[in-house]
C-alpha cells in the first residue's frame, strides 16, 4: 500500500510540476474547454472576419453615405466656419459656457493635449523630453488673435506635425477644450490687477 | 494446502477505501485550484507584435488610459488604439526606430496592427466599459496595475464569481469618474473612507449592479 501512496505523491508532484501555481506568467492562450460557446459565430468590435478581402469585422462606411443625425450641416458648429468662409470667432450658436463645460474642457485637454501642449498651454509637455521640439506655447500675441473657429479646425485636422484629433473629440469636446485653452491663454497673460484685491493675499501677492 | 492470501490481505478492503478517499480529496482540490480563471486566465501574457510598454507610457510619462483607448467612455467596447494614435509622437520622437516598424507600415497601408487580445470575455458575457467607467469603476479593478506592467498581463481572473464580489458590494470600489484612470488612487482614508464615500456614490447616483443572470448573459 505504501507504495500505492508513493506512486499517488509522485503523480501529484508531478502534475504539480507541470501545471505550475496559481499566476504564474504564460505566454500561451487561456483554456477553453468549451469554445463553441465561448467564441460564437458573431462579430465583435474591432474582431477579424475571414469574409471580407481586408479581413475586418468593421466595415468601412461606403462613400457618400450619411448616418441618421450625422449630416453635420451646421459649418459653424462642425467645422468653425461662418456662412461667409471666415472663422467662428466665440463659440458657435448652441454651445453655453458654463462651468460644466469648463470642467469638461479641462478634462479632455488634459486628456489629449497635455502629453504634448503641457498642462499650462505653454508646449512644455512630457513629449518635448523626448524631442518633440517645435510645440507652441498658446501664449503667444498669434495664437490669442487666432479665432476660435481656426484653434478648432486645428484640432479637427491637425497642423503642421499635429494630426488629426477629430477621431478622439466630439466636436462639443473639441469647442470645450477651445474654451479651455483661452482660460489657460488669460491665466498665463494675467497681471496682478486682474486679481481682485480681497483675493490677493491668498495668492502671496500685495 | 498453503494459503492463497496472506494475513494482511484482511486489511485491504479498508485501505483501499481510505486511499480512494485521500485521492478524491487529491482530485477535488486540483480541480478547485486548477479549473477556475484563477489559473487558466490570470497571467496570460501574450507577445505583442510591438514591444509596447504600458509602464512607460501610462507610467512614467503619464499619459491618461483614455489618450488610446479613446472610446471606452463612449462605447461597451474599450478600442485598441488606432497606428494614428501611435504616430501622433512616433511621426517625430524614435521615428525610424525598427521595433514601430508595424506601426509605420500599417499607418501607410490602413491595415490594422495585429495586436493580440489579452482580456478575451466568452461570448456568452455582456461586458459594457463606458457604464462602468461613468459610474466610477476604475481601469485597475479588472485589469490591474497596467501602468506599471511593461508587458501586459491579465492580472485579475474575471470570473462570474469576480464580477459578482463586485456587483453585490459596489460601495467597495466605486469612486469619483474624475479618477477612474489614476491607477495608484486609493481612498486616503483606507478600506473605512471608502466604503463610506461608496455607499454616498451608490445612493446619490442610484447604483443597482444586476445580480440576475440575465444582466450578464442576455
Amino acid at each position: 500500500m505504501r507504495y500505492v501512496y508513493f506512486a499517488t505523491f509522485l503523480l501529484t508532484a508531478l502534475a504539480v510540476g507541470i501545471l505550475g501555481f496559481r499566476g504564474c506568467t504564460s505566454q500561451r492562450p487561456p483554456l477553453e474547454v468549451f469554445p463553441d460557446m465561448d467564441r460564437q459565430p458573431h462579430y465583435l468590435a474591432q474582431g477579424a472576419s475571414p469574409f471580407f478581402a481586408d479581413g475586418r469585422a468593421d466595415r468601412p462606411l461606403p462613400p457618400g453615405v450619411v448616418a441618421r443625425g450625422e449630416l453635420r450641416a451646421n459649418a459653424s458648429f462642425y467645422e468653425g466656419k461662418t456662412a461667409n468662409g471666415g472663422w467662428v470667432i466665440g463659440m458657435p450658436e448652441g454651445i453655453t459656457v458654463d462651468a460644466q463645460f469648463m470642467k469638461r474642457g479641462r478634462d479632455r485637454y488634459q486628456i489629449y493635449c497635455t502629453p504634448c501642449h503641457g498642462a499650462l498651454g505653454d508646449g512644455h509637455g512630457i513629449t518635448k523630453l523626448y524631442g518633440m521640439g517645435a510645440t507652441p506655447t498658446y501664449n503667444d500675441d498669434r495664437l490669442v488673435k487666432m479665432a476660435d473657429g481656426e484653434l478648432f479646425n486645428t484640432i479637427t485636422h491637425g497642423k503642421n506635425t499635429m494630426m488629426s484629433y477629430a477621431d478622439k473629440l466630439e466636436p462639443s469636446d473639441r469647442w470645450a477644450v477651445v474654451a479651455y485653452v483661452r482660460a489657460l491663454q488669460r491665466a498665463q497673460r494675467g497681471k496682478v490687477e486682474d486679481v481682485p484685491a480681497s483675493h490677493r493675499a491668498e495668492l502671496g501677492i500685495q | 494446502m498453503s494459503k492463497l492470501f496472506p494475513k494482511s490481505a484482511n486489511r485491504l478492503p479498508l485501505q483501499i477505501v481510505i486511499y480512494l478517499v485521500v485521492l478524491g480529496g487529491i482530485v477535488t482540490a486540483a480541480t478547485t485550484y486548477y479549473a477556475t480563471p484563477k489559473y487558466i486566465r490570470v497571467g496570460y501574457a501574450p507577445v505583442q507584435p510591438v514591444e509596447f510598454s504600458h509602464a512607460l507610457h501610462a507610467g512614467n510619462l503619464g499619459i491618461d488610459c483614455r489618450y488610446c483607448h479613446s472610446n471606452v467612455e463612449k462605447s461597451g467596447h474599450s478600442n485598441v488604439p488606432t497606428s494614428q494614435t501611435c504616430m501622433n509622437c512616433h511621426s517625430i520622437i524614435k521615428a525610424n526606430s525598427p521595433q514601430l516598424e508595424p506601426i509605420r507600415e500599417s499607418f501607410a497601408s490602413g491595415d490594422p496592427v495585429p495586436w493580440v487580445n489579452v482580456h478575451v470575455m466568452p461570448n456568452y458575457v455582456y461586458f459594457n466599459h463606458s457604464v462602468h467607467v461613468a459610474r466610477g469603476v476604475s481601469c485597475v479593478e479588472c485589469h490591474g496595475r497596467v501602468d506599471q506592467m511593461e508587458v501586459v498581463r491579465h492580472e485579475k481572473p474575471l470570473s462570474m464569481g469576480f464580477c459578482l464580489d463586485c456587483h453585490r458590494a459596489p460601495e467597495k470600489v466605486l469612486r469619483s469618474p474624475e479618477l477612474v484612470t489614476k491607477l495608484d488612487w486609493v481612498h486616503p482614508k483606507g478600506m473605512q473612507g471608502q466604503i463610506e464615500d461608496g455607499k454616498k456614490f451608490v445612493h446619490d447616483w442610484n447604483v443597482k449592479p444586476p445580480q440576475s443572470c440575465s444582466g450578464c448573459h442576455r
